[in-house]
């Protein structure tokens, strides 16, 4: 025990006198909060719309206008010919483009039906279909208005209706934020446990200075928790501090029990450095380090449901998550955060963390070799 | 010019033998591109529900069969209780819960209308509405059957077209997103990375008392990664055209032209960084955070840039992937050239020779 206690003396006094690293420990989660957070957003706020309207009649005059009146959409008008509006889409100056024809009202009095033209630039195929399907709800709204009007009817109404009333449970107003915010503190402790800690063992072997470690009475395991213990620490404390400024900023709601939410990031912790660890045990440079983990942190951020959900995702990648470190984190960390998810709600995600980790620490002591 | 050979010899002779390197190098392009294209969607296929159906009469239990049959929804409990609501939303598996009021074929029958309430999981908001709207849409097709035949008068019909991109596919998105950061991580990171490492080695000095002029060394260490990059970018555009579908609509002359202005931007962005950064450590550090997050987040690869907040719009004018993925989009995937996308072209060499200019300034003959 006194000798971890010496070892991690000696870390942390190299860690506190790394002028580099101690910015990067305390500005990273604060950047990271506050621009990863406002910048990863899917909610479409301002859809560039430009109405070319033909028939200038009093139903396609209207209905631009309830274009207009939606928050949704920036709205211009503009009479064009069929090759400016090409130039417009190519040039981007509008995501959607909504023409109505010639004789659009009086297809509509005379055949009962008149169409409009909608063209959208879907190189952003989600945002495409969000825009398209908002556009569809403010013509339908208006095609019932006018069905009315004009048939003297009160409203149509089809004779029997089932209403669909949605409530969304633990963040009624769909706030994107409090989603993103939790996956991205998983990142935060993620990059500090993974990268600061492999780099670390492998800049001893570089430097030379492990050598001098080989020689000294340390067993294998105290080495190993010696350069675990201070990164969890550190990790822990931007977490706390992380959850503060989403707390403060955004209003992140707390719902869960913030001692459960340190036993499973301890547990992840243990888990990702034991994989730092085995990679800079198996590694020479701190280059090597980098990019191994580099490729791994990419690939596994990518399938963890950071910004897509897994269960869309196919059958073999969501088998793929199983050893996914940051799907389970990312998993635990929004239930504890927004649904207040105790330990006993996620038995299974505890037990899997315990023997991954377990699994992983025994590699990386079994690879990490005192002798040359 | 022997000796300039010579040294970039060396250095493909150093990225050749690290295996590692190479896997980086070429293996973070493809897997990446095949997650993108393959895994990451965010259609709703076998979400998780349970149903509390107070009612259990012939129309819910048609409606229930409805939405369980839609390839939508998987079942995962029936509940008997409201109060085993909150415990199966915790547990994390279940996105939806369906609830079916009491008697609801006979108000559906006397009243003409009957209630159904969907609780949504919102902590993921996004999945939630588009789980509320897909219940939505199976329920009133249901209603719908029931008075078919029946035709509505006065239609506006809207004939939409999905332009340059008709299948929505998200590979579109993807590709040209890819490209940009690949290229910029093997640029700028893999070129500050290796002359930091010379430093912190000490082999630095080797170089710098050796006959090669300065100009020579920088060079020497970019011109390997210079043909790289331009071999992943082949490699990129190829597998985003014959597995995925992406155009090159464009000339493929600018989009090598823009490609090439693109890796000497981030290159020269690499020197600027190595001039700076005394150990690998910090290079990385630097690169990874100063310039892949900027990449990923504020250039409009996975988010688009006019959902942004304001303040983060005007800072994403200064991260030049913005600039080169919206060239590359307009080139690739409407077709467009020169006429169109010269403002990006300008920015992006202006943004090369603020960082050549800088690094020139920067970059010394001596160690301290």
């Amino acid at each position: 025990m006194r000798t971890i206690l010496y070892l991690l003396q000696k870390e942390f006094i190299q860690v506190s006198r790394n002028r580099t690293m101690l910015p990067i420990i305390f500005i990273m989660p604060l950047v990271q909060m506050l621009v990863l957070v406002y910048a990863a957003t899917m909610e479409l706020k301002k859809v560039d719309i430009t109405v070319v309207d033909m028939d200038l009649s009093e139903t396609s005059t209207r209905l631009t206008s309830k274009f207009e009146a939606s928050t949704f959409f920036h709205l211009t008008r503009a009479q064009l010919s069929p090759a400016e509006t090409d130039q417009l889409l190519l040039k981007g100056k509008a995501n959607l483009v909504v023409t109505f024809p010639h004789g659009f009202e009086q297809d509509l009095k005379r055949n009962d039906q008149a169409s409009l033209q909608v063209m959208v630039d879907a190189i952003n195929g989600s945002a495409a279909e969000l825009s398209n399907a908002y556009l569809q709800t403010v013509i339908a709204d208006y095609n019932q208005k006018i069905r009315a009007e004009m048939m003297g009817v009160p409203k149509f109404t089809p004779p029997e209706q089932v209403n669909v009333i949605p409530a969304y449970w633990y963040n009624p107003e769909l706030n994107f934020k409090f989603y993103m915010a939790p996956g991205v503190l998983v990142i935060l402790v993620t990059i500090i446990g993974l990268f600061l800690s492999s780099l670390n063992l492998v800049r001893e072997k570089e430097m030379g200075t492990i050598e001098q470690l080989n020689v000294t009475p340390i067993k294998k395991y105290q080495f190993i928790i010696g350069k675990m213990m201070p990164f969890l620490i550190i990790a822990l404390l931007d977490l706390t501090f992380g959850l503060l400024v989403a707390k403060i900023v955004f209003g992140l709601p707390f719902r869960g029990n913030i001692l459960t939410l340190y036993i499973f990031t301890s547990l992840y912790l243990f888990l990702i450095m034991s994989i730092g660890l085995f990679v800079s045990a198996i590694s020479e440079t701190q280059q090597q380090v980098l990019f191994v983990s580099f490729f791994f942190l990419i690939v596994f951020i990518i399938m963890s449901g950071l910004f897509t959900p897994v269960e869309s995702m196919p059958l073999w990648a969501q088998k793929m998550d199983l050893i996914n470190p940051i799907y389970y984190l990312i998993r635990i960390i929004r239930n504890v955060v927004l649904k207040g998810s105790g330990l006993f709600d996620m038995t299974r995600e505890l037990l899997r963390l315990t023997v991954y980790g377990l699994i992983m620490f025994s590699l990386a002591v079994w690879r990490y070799r005192k002798t040359v | 010019m022997n000796q300039l050979l010579g040294f970039v010899k060396k250095e493909f002779t150093h990225i050749f033998r690290d295996s590692r390197t190479m896997v980086i190098l070429f293996g973070i392009p493809i897997i990446q591109l095949m997650l993108f294209g393959y895994v990451i969607t965010t259609e709703i296929k076998d979400a998780r529900i349970a149903i509390l159906d107070h009612s259990n009469d012939n129309v819910t239990r048609e409606i229930k069969n409805k939405v369980l049959s839609s390839g939508y929804f998987l079942l995962d409990a029936n509940l008997k209780q409201e109060n085993e609501i909150d415990p199966i939303f915790r547990k994390g598996n279940v996105k939806e819960v369906i609830i079916f009021e009491r008697n609801f074929a006979q108000r559906l029958e006397r009243e003409g209308t009957a209630n159904i309430q969907v609780i949504a999981d919102a902590s993921d908001p996004n999945t939630a509405q588009m789980l509320y709207n897909y219940t939505n849409g199976i329920v009133q097709d249901y209603t719908k059957k029931k008075y078919a035949g029946f035709t509505i008068p006065v239609q506006i019909k809207s004939e939409v077209r999905m332009l340059y991109n008709e299948n929505m596919v998200g590979a579109f998105m993807y590709v040209p997103g890819t490209m940009a950061l690949i290229l910029m991580l093997i640029s700028a990171m893999m070129t500050s990375i290796t002359i930091a490492r010379e430093k912190e080695m000490g082999t630095m000095e080797i170089l710098l008392v050796s006959p090669l002029k300065s100009t020579h060394i920088v060079l020497g260490k970019v011109a390997p990664y210079l043909l790289l990059s331009i071999i992943d970018a082949i490699v990129v555009v190829c597998l985003g055209n014959f597995v995925f579908g992406v155009p090159i609509r464009g000339s493929i002359v600018v989009l090598a032209f823009l490609v090439i202005l693109y890796i000497t931007m981030a290159l020269s962005l690499g020197i600027l960084i190595s001039t700076v950064a005394n150990s690998q450590q910090v290079a990385m550090f630097i690169s990874g955070f100063a310039l892949m997050l900027p990449t990923i987040l504020l250039s409009g690869f996975i988010f688009p840039i006019e959902n942004m907040p304001y303040p983060l719009q005007l800072l994403s004018n200064f991260m030049p992937p913005r600039w080169f993925i919206d060239a590359l989009k307009q080139v690739m995937l409407k077709g467009n050239g020169l006429a169109y996308i010269w403002p990006n072209i300008l920015i992006l060499s202006a943004m090369t020779t603020v960082f050549l200019v800088l690094s020139i300034k920067k970059f010394r003959l001596r160690l301290e």
